[in-house]
């Protein structure tokens, strides 16, 4: 029994040293970032679909006149609640550049389900030139992408103050102490009311950026409802399976211990 | 009339063994194979090691079929595999966890060997095949990291190659080698692809030579003393294969809970955006299971004394065998060692702290104090504790020490039975 | 007590007698039973994987223009992957699609139950036997098929002007993709 104790306590050690290690390389980060409550956060947390949808209103009457979204089809959308019809009338709404036609000419049409999230601009030069110089970054994997996820998102669509005395703000650059230099080239996008939502929720500034900050999270990993309702099931079924396999371990060596 | 006349009951398998003997070598290394009875949970971790490197063989093979090696495509081939490949999301995670845990089974494997002196004689070729185990881990951790081609990837694999670069004369051409150009480009990922694929079967040749290597001398124990008849041993199966496979179950809970719960916890945000050649990241860290090695880099204020010690860190478990003079395997009668062992677990861990933080202030303090104890430990402490500890009295058996300690009402039947088989 | 050292699994239970083995054999045989349960399970995400993508699926329907093709000649488009023949066939093949004898055929159908309108006529161009692409311009290859419609390079399947199969090796006829005339000039294939 000792022996498995002390087997067990290495083990432990083993992965709370693990555990250290990244702990402590996400610490020295700095910035606390306010923590939301998200309902897809934990184990058993899903994708408020409602709130998703919303967030897509969001990206797309703000975000998407700069943010590209380039990993993402208008298909996804499905995966928070859109049905194929409204799937359909989104992707159409939009114009696709298609072709070479037989002409040998590009041509525009409208778009359908499987085309990715039109891109605002037609490459990096141009958005660097249209937005004074700093390139809005493609938003697909943001929510990956970022110490904090969605809190650091909300935190930075809603983090816009007067700079401190002693903080010099370049031109066209504003003041966001949760963005890593300190100054951004992205001005403050959400204000209350800049939506108006459609199921009625008060468009505050702060539940804008956390619709949106909820939509990007589920672009970022369209499968991560899928997979917490996976993990649930291989672990209770290895909790069973390892139980099953300590009581043959018991029985085959009881005699010999 | 076969030369060898087969054992097996099922006419078709004694077919096969009379003229291609693999049924009989596997019994013989797998089922009849003696283990030690007195073998603790931490022998468990070797069999671990071997079923996560399957586990991402077969799931490496499945991403191979779904990634492309190009600087162009790369990033988006894997978000592909993430978001439209069915069960591609869990094929990447299982294949980027089991990386990190296939570490921690190893770590564990490797101070279970260090603890109980699984390296000394007669078991020094195990331990150095086992060293090279562990350095074609690196390697092919290190290729695959670079894959998704995100920030971390381009950025680790300029480092890292750039190690090189240290060595006068020849470094320069070196790296240029190894990339394939002037820079990190596309040729460098392509041949990191074909190598990441390549050498994990050359890991897997060697995990066999360790285990035919073992198999000649069996296995260590706890008390290390060597078997000495059949009163101290079980067959392979079913014990430890039982065994082996419970304790793998629940590793795999723990690995669950990372693999479904939160798959990107040992890996870094930056990774998730897309390479870029004219900005480094602000942290560039590696991944946790380096950072000791990384922290020993670092703690050298010189370039290429910081490599060749990095370098060392490790070679150095190569002679280990003759490093430690001890006659004696076992720290559980060494006490004095036992607690230089500790200290030297410690500092591994103080180290990888190191390698987590930032170069400054009391960190560059640590990291140089951890080196020091690091080499002092191999190079210095083992010699001389091996020579002036006096380990305390030992069993004469591990029979004798279990009927002793286990005061098991089965004891006897416990030395009978072993002896009846085959 | 049995002797152990067989190869036979988990149901090798060594030790124990009596009416206590039925209760350990009981034990073995669930856990493998539970067990092979979860390796079964495990396999099906890495064989799933290789079945297409769902961006693949997405990619199931495509829309082509046929203004510009004329009578007696045909356009070829990609649909997942495959060729498919898009032709708009002269009054003669219409004809002699029409007529033709079923009895004569070895998937026998009536050229009417494979086109919408008897104008156009459109075929996935994989040949039913091993996969080529017949092709239409026999004369190009020294083969005209004798049917006036397709011959097959690799093995000589020939095909009539409804894309039935009449000689050679191919089973069957030249399949019909679903498809709907969105206009008089656009056909959605899919």
């Amino acid at each position: 029994m000792m022996r498995t104790m002390k087997s067990i306590i290495f083990a432990a050690a083993a992965v709370a040293v693990s555990f250290g290690f990244t702990g402590a390389t996400k610490a020295h980060e700095g910035i606390e970032l306010p923590e939301q409550a998200w309902a897809q956060s934990g184990p058993m947390g899903r994708i408020d679909k409602a709130q998703a949808q919303r967030g897509f209103q969001v990206y797309k009457e703000i975000c998407s006149n700069c943010h590209s979204l380039n990993l993402a089809s208008y298909r996804n959308l499905k995966g928070i609640g859109f049905t194929e019809d409204q799937v359909k009338v989104i992707a159409a709404g939009v114009q696709v550049q298609d072709g070479p036609n037989d002409q040998g000419e590009m041509f525009m049409r409208p778009g359908i389900q499987s085309d990715r999230f039109v891109k605002p601009f037609a490459n990096d030069k141009a958005a660097r030139v249209a937005n004074n110089g700093a390139l809005p970054p493609d938003l697909s994997v943001m929510v990956k992408a970022r110490h904090g996820g969605e809190d650091y998102i909300t935190a930075l669509l809603t983090g816009y103050a007067e700079a401190p005395a002693g903080v010099s703000v370049p031109d066209g650059k504003y003041y966001n102490k949760y963005f890593a230099s300190g100054t951004i080239g992205m001005p403050q996008m959400l204000f209350d009311d800049s939506i108006t939502y459609a199921d009625g929720t008060k468009a505050t500034a702060l539940q804008e950026s956390k619709d949106v900050a909820v939509f990007l999270s589920y672009i970022a990993e369209p499968t991560q409802d899928e997979r917490k309702a996976l993990g649930i099931k291989v672990i209770l079924f290895l909790i069973v399976f390892s139980g099953l396999m300590y009581a043959c371990k018991r029985q085959l060596w009881a005699d010999v211990h | 009339m076969a030369l060898y006349p087969s054992k097996f009951k099922n006419p078709l398998i004694n077919w096969i063994d009379a003229r291609l003997p693999i049924f009989t070598l596997m019994h013989h290394e797998y089922i009849e194979f003696q283990m030690p009875r007195n073998v603790n949970y931490l022998w468990a971790f070797g069999a671990i090691g071997m079923l996560l490197l399957m586990t991402m063989i077969a799931t490496g093979i499945m991403l191979a079929m779904q990634y492309t090696p190009n600087t162009l495509l790369a990033f988006d081939s894997v978000e592909h595999i993430m978001r439209d490949v069915n069960y591609g999301w869990l094929l990447r995670y299982m294949h980027a966890n089991a990386g990190a845990f296939f570490f921690l089974a190893i770590y564990v494997h490797i101070f279970r060997g260090l603890y109980y002196g699984s390296y000394q004689k007669p078991r020094e070729l195990i331990w150095i095949l086992g060293v090279l185990i562990y350095l074609l881990m690196m390697a092919t951790g290190f290729l695959g990291y670079v894959l998704p081609w995100g920030q971390m990837s381009f950025w680790a694999a300029t480092v890292i190659t750039n190690l090189f670069s240290a060595f006068p004369v020849v470094g320069d051409p070196i790296v240029t080698w190894l990339w394939g150009g002037f820079s990190v480009d596309n040729p460098t990922l392509n041949r990191f692809f074909a190598l990441h694929y390549l050498m994990p079967f050359v890991l897997l040749g060697v995990v066999l030579l360790h285990l035919s290597a073992l198999h000649i001398t069996g296995s260590n124990n706890p008390l290390g003393i060597e078997i000495k008849g059949p009163q101290d041993s079980v067959p392979f199966h079913p014990y430890v294969t039982i065994k082996d496979l419970f304790a793998f179950s629940v590793y795999l809970i723990l690995f669950s809970v990372f693999l479904f719960f939160m798959p990107n916890y040992m890996g870094h945000p930056d990774n998730y955006i897309p390479a870029n050649a004219l900005v480094t990241p602000s942290h560039i860290v590696p991944e946790w299971y380096f950072l000791p090695w990384y922290a020993i880099l670092r703690a050298i204020p010189d370039k290429l004394g910081g490599t060749v010690m990095m370098f060392a860190a490790v070679l150095v478990l190569v002679v280990l065998p003759w490093l430690d003079t001890s006659k004696v395997k076992s720290l559980v009668f060494k006490p004095v060692s036992r607690l230089f062992f500790w200290v030297f677990a410690a500092d591994c861990i103080l180290l990888g702290f190191c390698g987590a933080n930032p170069p400054d202030g009391i960190w560059v303090v640590a990291a140089r104090l951890g080196t020091i104890y690091y080499f002092a430990y191999f190079l210095v402490a083992l010699p001389l504790l091996g020579k002036f500890e006096r380990p305390r009295p030992r069993p004469a058996s591990i029979a004798e020490a279990i009927l002793k300690g286990g005061g098991s009402v089965h004891a006897h039947a416990a030395t009978a039975q072993p002896m009846e088989k085959a | 007590m049995s002797t152990i050292a067989h190869p036979s699994g988990a149901g090798a239970a060594p030790g124990g007698g009596g009416g206590d083995a039925s209760r350990r054999n009981f034990l073995y045989i669930a856990t493998t039973a539970v067990g092979a349960a979860g390796l079964g399970a495990v396999a099906w995400p890495f064989i799933n994987s290789m079945n297409p993508a769902a961006d693949t699926l997405a990619l199931a329907s495509i829309e082509v223009d046929i203004t510009t093709v004329k009578p007696g000649e045909q356009i070829v488009v990609t649909w997942q992957g495959k060729p498919v023949f898009i032709r708009r066939r002269t009054p003669d093949e219409i004809t002699a699609a029409a007529q033709a004898k079923l009895e004569d055929m070895k998937d026998p159908q009536a050229d009417s139950a494979r086109v919408q309108k008897p104008e156009w006529l459109i075929l996935v161009g994989i040949c039913t036997h091993l996969g080529c692409v017949p092709n239409f311009d026999g004369k190009s290859s020294g083969h005209l098929g004798e049917f006036g419609g397709w011959f097959c390079p690799c093995h000589g399947s020939q095909y009539d002007t409804s894309g039935r199969i009449r000689k050679g090796p191919a089973p069957k006829n030249l399949g019909v993709p679903n498809y709907v005339f969105l206009k008089d000039t656009v056909i959605k294939i899919g």
